[in-house]
């Protein structure tokens, strides 16, 4: 193996972000002062940095194969360094707010982004690991940063808890994979697997074992169970980033998964994720319907999406990918707006999380009621705000592939889960009006803004979005 | 020019006054609609005049494009010939008449502007029926003049028997319809299109079409069936003619203009306007001539025995219109026209009298609680003898003169229907100078019933009521005499020029004049004989229809209960309906179909309640579930794969 043949240079934005977060760490330890709002700004920075250096796009294969780069790996890319750059904008006021200014918050989002791109590019079940690992040691910590609040400490060890048990299992599962095939790299395996025949039934239980681990990440049924309490107890900026940038990367990561390595067993797998996701799609549009915190909600809301996303594996084609990364980027941008005027219920200093708490915003804040009204009609399918787009696209692929049933059951669910987004407008809009908030901080009216933006005009320029989508899914299936 | 003027100047005024009714006040939307009117009938009878005698080429005027839809035409267009021009004279100056006379009528009334814009709109519905180019234009005037008649018999929507009757109409009419607008469709597949002049120049081409619905039939046949049925409902016949006696519900003006004089004869103009086809399908013809021979006889002896005065009349109108059908059925349609022109005058004339009598009576409608006033109204009593003479068919009176035509024509049919509309007729000539007389003599002579209040305010009507009926009466006496040679004559084409169209064969016109004798005088002798009978029993000898009535108690009540038509309707129809709509409302709807989303909405709302359940917080069971969930899916996996 020579020092060309290992490629470096296309892991180039991971390295660069990590050297700048290893940085701002040092800068952070040594500064006398507390340094939370100018990390967050250098960090920010490093996002944007790093996203330059993806989007030429230097693609090949690096690290002997440990390491991909590609279109799908460079569009996952950007999505997740975008959500994340947003997150820590809506983060900046909200710490400095309910006292959580310290500079490690925003280096933690940033390692945490390096283990997602890492995730994005992995071509062997071991950078697969390493990269979820990274990601989710990040997590861990993040969502327990509100150390002297029960809840946030308590979300964050059953993050832990839960998140050690599915490593396990994703491991033990890469353990089988690699004893009953010999070898962990994709290429190799998809090589291995050319003939769906000689899958051993120990293989078979590996597979199962790893796209347990990685739904436990995207929060699908039945490793769902620690969303609802996470994203309550977390501090609300670290819940905006967990349903974003988290869910984008093992999504992708599932995804590339299943299609480069498993790709033959696709009728095998298949059935699976059509389990699944069904049942995320179910659990997510009833369970939401009783919360009345509206974090809580949104864990409910997630699962649900997550469900759509799993059809549009599910029907393992092309076109299928393509609605997966196209709904991805349209839910990372209601995401991340929705949560941005979650963050800015705040009442004489304190933070609402009450879904009544709301009630009348459309007469207090009509700017702030419109951009939530927007999200919650885009997150419910309403055309033309850009979710109905992302079902669109999903649904179609499914009913191209006959997975009939799948559609049906998806068009039923959001019925349902349309329900509980829209009783959020009409709470806004028609409830008798309770005092009004305190003043939004501009960061957050901007993080609304541009969110609110993308979902409503999405469906004039959809080409851009679209045709990279659909290059980046057919780099899968070459 | 003048046609469309005609037609559109009522619209303008029924829009003016429906919108700005409120704002200008009652007396500017009279002045308004009666300017209208009058402008509508000025141009009208000018039309009329310069078509028929001033040798004004026929032809349509053409008003721009309604529908084009591949094969399917339909345009806006006057159609501007004798038939339409006569009809348009009749109804602009018969309702410019009852506008005028409205203003005295709806003098005490709290919304004059509504009515008369009401008036208005039925008037440019009924011009535009009349002279309409196509099936589809018929059909919006026919229509229309249904809505204006539910609005007009509702007229007083806080009487419920008003609301009643005016759903009773537009519902009753509905069945009709439906006739109606299958039989355009009808047309429509058999000649590939609606418009009248495109039809007619192909009728040679379709004689042996046939259609095929409970066996197969001649095309012409079923077409005429349908477009009568349309005009059974329209027209009050038999069968379809509950509508007509409760439309009496509505002001008067309203009964003398559309359920006498207008609107009720729009089927007659159908089956006139429809000749070139009708004259091909005899099997039709034959039904028509049944069912208006019916409907002659039937009313009669209904009219004979009712005691509220506007249902004597409506009655009569019901039984005229069969008149009208028989001669069309038996293919006279000149003559049918030409009776539909002389009732128009002399029916409005009874209406607007009777209008006059209620008046005077202070709103009173019994017969039996009037008598007595004939010198304290005489200009009334004067006009109503003239109209009853007219509708008696006594020289030189115009129903003289149309219905004797009839009855000859029918007469001269020689067929064995056209027997029995003429003896129909006949027997229903008696009847009706029958109860013209009893009307005539109840209503004026005798004792005064009424109490002495009411007698008190009896007085004659102003001059805006009567200047309209005694011109009225002018019409009733000499329309008869002035067209009769020329509808009828030997030379009718030179009048109706190409719109009636007759088979070669159809010489009942030429017929009619060579029939025996006693035919053409058995009408007036029947007629004679009946006011005879109403003057022995009403004038002569008042205690003895009491006593004819509670002999033959049996006949009485069922003539009194109008054959029961009501109850029967009523219990085979109305009242199974009703059941059958309140199971499905009871069950259908709130049950089962307010059922499925309520019952979803329940289970969504326990399984979310179920969901969550689980969500209780433990860290063992969470991971418990997870490998529950783990354990399933490599189950599944392993099973099925």
């Amino acid at each position: 193996m020579t020092w060309t043949a290992m490629n470096w240079t296309l892991a180039v934005p991971e390295l660069v972000l990590a050297c700048c977060g290893m940085g701002i760490l040092v800068f952070g330890v040594l500064s006398k002062r507390e340094t939370f709002q100018l990390c967050s700004m250098l960090t920010i920075g490093a996002f944007l940095l790093t996203g330059v250096l993806v989007l030429p796009g230097a693609y090949g294969v690096g690290y002997s194969g440990l390491f991909t780069s590609d279109a799908f790996s460079a569009f996952v890319k950007l999505l997740v360094l975008v959500a994340a750059a947003l997150c820590v904008v809506v983060s900046l006021d909200y710490n400095e707010h309910v006292n959580l200014r310290r500079f490690e918050f925003p280096v933690l989002m940033l390692f945490c982004t390096v283990g997602m791109m890492l995730m994005a590019s992995a071509s062997n079940l071991m950078t697969m690991y390493v990269g979820t690992e990274l990601m989710s040691l990040a997590i861990y910590v993040l969502a327990a940063f509100a150390r002297d609040e029960l809840r946030s400490a308590e979300a964050g060890l059953k993050y832990f808890v839960l998140g050690a048990l599915a490593s396990g299992l994703m491991l033990y599962g890469i353990s089988l994979v690699y004893g009953f095939s010999g070898s962990m790299a994709f290429d190799k395996l998809a090589e291995a697997l050319a003939d769906p025949a000689s899958a051993s039934p120990g293989l078979v239980v590996g597979i199962v074992f790893i796209v347990a681990g990685l739904a436990f990440k995207v929060s699908a049924v039945p490793f769902h169970m620690w969303t609802p309490d996470v994203y309550e107890g977390a501090p609300t900026s670290i819940t905006a980033f967990l349903g974003t940038a988290p869910k984008v990367a093992p999504m992708a990561l599932l995804v590339r998964a299943m299609a480069t390595p498993f790709g033959q067993l696709l009728v095998q797998w298949q059935q699976l994720i059509v389990l699944v996701s069904i049942a995320s799609m179910l659990l997510g549009s009833l369970a939401a319907i009783g919360q009345r915190n509206i974090k809580r909600l949104m864990a409910y809301s997630s699962i649900g999406h997550m469900g759509y996303v799993l059809i549009g594996l599910a029907a393992g084609s092309v076109d299928g990918i393509r609605g997966v990364l196209i709904y991805l980027v349209t839910y990372v941008f209601m995401n991340v707006g929705t949560f941005a005027c979650i963050l800015a219920m705040r009442r004489r200093g304190k933070m609402l999380e009450g879904i009544s708490d709301l009630a009348g915003l459309g007469r207090t804040d009509p700017a702030m009621a419109l951009a939530f009204a927007v999200f919650m009609f885009g997150m419910a399918g309403i055309p033309p705000l850009s979710g109905f787009w992302g079902k669109y696209f999903i649904f179609s692929a499914a009913v191209q592939q006959g997975m009939w049933t799948l559609a049906v059951i998806g068009v039923l669910t959001s019925v349902v889960g349309a329900y509980y987004y829209i009783n959020i407008v009409k709470v806004m809009y028609f409830d008798a009006p309770e005092e009004a908030f305190d003043p939004r901080p501009a960061s957050l009216s901007f993080v609304a803004a541009v969110g609110g933006l993308f979902t409503t005009f999405f469906f004039v320029f959809p080409a851009p979005v679209v045709a990279a989508a659909e290059a980046a899914a057919k780099v899968l299936f070459r | 020019m003048l046609f469309a003027v005609a037609v559109f100047a009522p619209l303008l005024g029924s829009i003016v006054a429906g919108l700005f009714g409120k704002a200008i006040g009652d007396r500017a939307a009279q002045a308004v609609t009666i300017l209208c009117m009058i402008l509508a009938s000025i141009c009208g009878v000018s039309a009329f005049v310069s078509l028929v005698y001033g040798g004004a080429p026929a032809g349509t005027v053409s008003l721009g494009t309604w529908l084009d839809a591949g094969t399917f035409h339909a345009s806006w267009a006057l159609r501007y010939d004798a038939l339409s021009a006569v009809m348009v004279a009749m109804v602009t100056c018969v309702a410019t008449l009852i506008h005028i006379y409205s203003v005295g009528y709806m003098s005490h009334d709290s919304t004059v502007w509504r009515f008369f814009s009401y008036l208005s709109l039925f008037s440019f519905a009924m011009l535009m029926l009349v002279t309409a180019d196509n099936l589809l234009q018929l059909f919006f005037g026919w229509e229309g003049v249904g809505l204006a008649s539910y609005l007009l018999i509702g007229y007083w929507y806080d009487r419920p028997s008003a609301c009643a009757a005016a759903i009773k109409a537009f519902v009753v009419n509905r069945i009709g319809d439906l006739g109606f607008a299958v039989g355009i469709a009808l047309v429509f597949v058999t000649f590939g299109s609606i418009d009248f002049s495109t039809i007619f120049a192909a009728v040679g081409q379709h004689q042996s079409d046939t259609y095929s619905v409970f066996g197969t039939w001649r095309a012409y046949e079923v077409i005429g069936i349908l477009l009568f049925i349309g005009a059974m409902g329209k027209s009050a016949q038999l069968g379809l003619h509950v509508w007509l006696p409760d439309a009496m519900e509505g002001p008067t003006p309203v009964s003398a203009l559309i359920h006498a004089a207008t609107m009720v004869t729009a089927g007659v103009f159908l089956m006139a306007r429809f000749s070139p086809v009708l004259d091909y399908a005899p099997g039709a013809l034959a039904f028509v001539t049944f069912i208006g021979g019916s409907t002659a006889l039937f009313a009669a002896t209904v009219g004979c025995v009712q005691n509220d005065i506007k249902r004597v009349i409506a009655y009569s109108t019901c039984s005229q219109l069969g008149y009208m059908f028989v001669a069309a059925g038996v293919g006279a349609y000149q003559a049918s026209i030409f009776h539909l022109l002389t009732h128009a005058f002399f029916k409005a004339l009874l209406f607007l009298g009777a209008g006059s009598v209620i008046h005077a009576m202070s709103d009173e409608q019994d017969m039996r609680k009037m008598g007595g006033i004939w010198k304290k109204i005489p200009l009334t009593y004067a006009v109503m003898w003239i109209g009853s003479l007219a509708l008696g068919g006594v020289f030189p009176f115009a129903g003289y003169y149309s219905k004797d035509a009839i009855l000859e024509a029918a007469w001269a049919s020689e067929t064995a229907i056209g027997q029995y509309g003429f003896w129909c007729g006949l027997l229903a000539a008696g009847l009706t100078a029958f109860y013209s007389w009893r009307l005539l003599i109840l209503t004026f002579h005798g004792k005064p019933r009424a109490d002495h209040h009411t007698m008190e305010h009896v007085h004659e009507s102003p001059a805006v009521m009567t200047v309209p009926l005694l011109l009225l009466a002018a019409g009733a006496v000499v329309t008869g005499f002035v067209f009769h040679e020329q509808l009828l004559g030997e030379h009718w084409q030179a009048f109706w020029g190409n719109s009636i169209q007759i088979a070669p064969t159809n010489h009942v016109l030429h017929a009619m004049e060579e029939v025996p004798g006693w035919v053409a005088l058995s009408p007036s002798v029947i007629g004679l004989f009946g006011i005879a009978v109403a003057y022995l029993l009403y004038m002569a000898m008042p205690q003895v229809p009491a006593q004819l009535a509670a002999t033959f108690g049996g006949v009485y009540r069922f003539l009194l209960n109008k054959w029961y038509f009501d109850e029967l309707y009523d219990a085979v129809i109305v009242r199974p309906y009703f059941a059958l709509s309140r199971a499905l409302w009871q069950v259908g709807d709130a049950t089962i179909i307010d059922g499925i989303p309520n019952g979803l909405a329940t289970l969504t709302t326990d399984s979310t309640a179920q969901v969550v359940k689980i969500q209780n917080g433990s860290i063992a069971v969470y991971a418990f579930s997870m490998l529950i969930g783990l354990v399933f899916l490599v189950s599944i996996f392993l099973l099925f794969r």
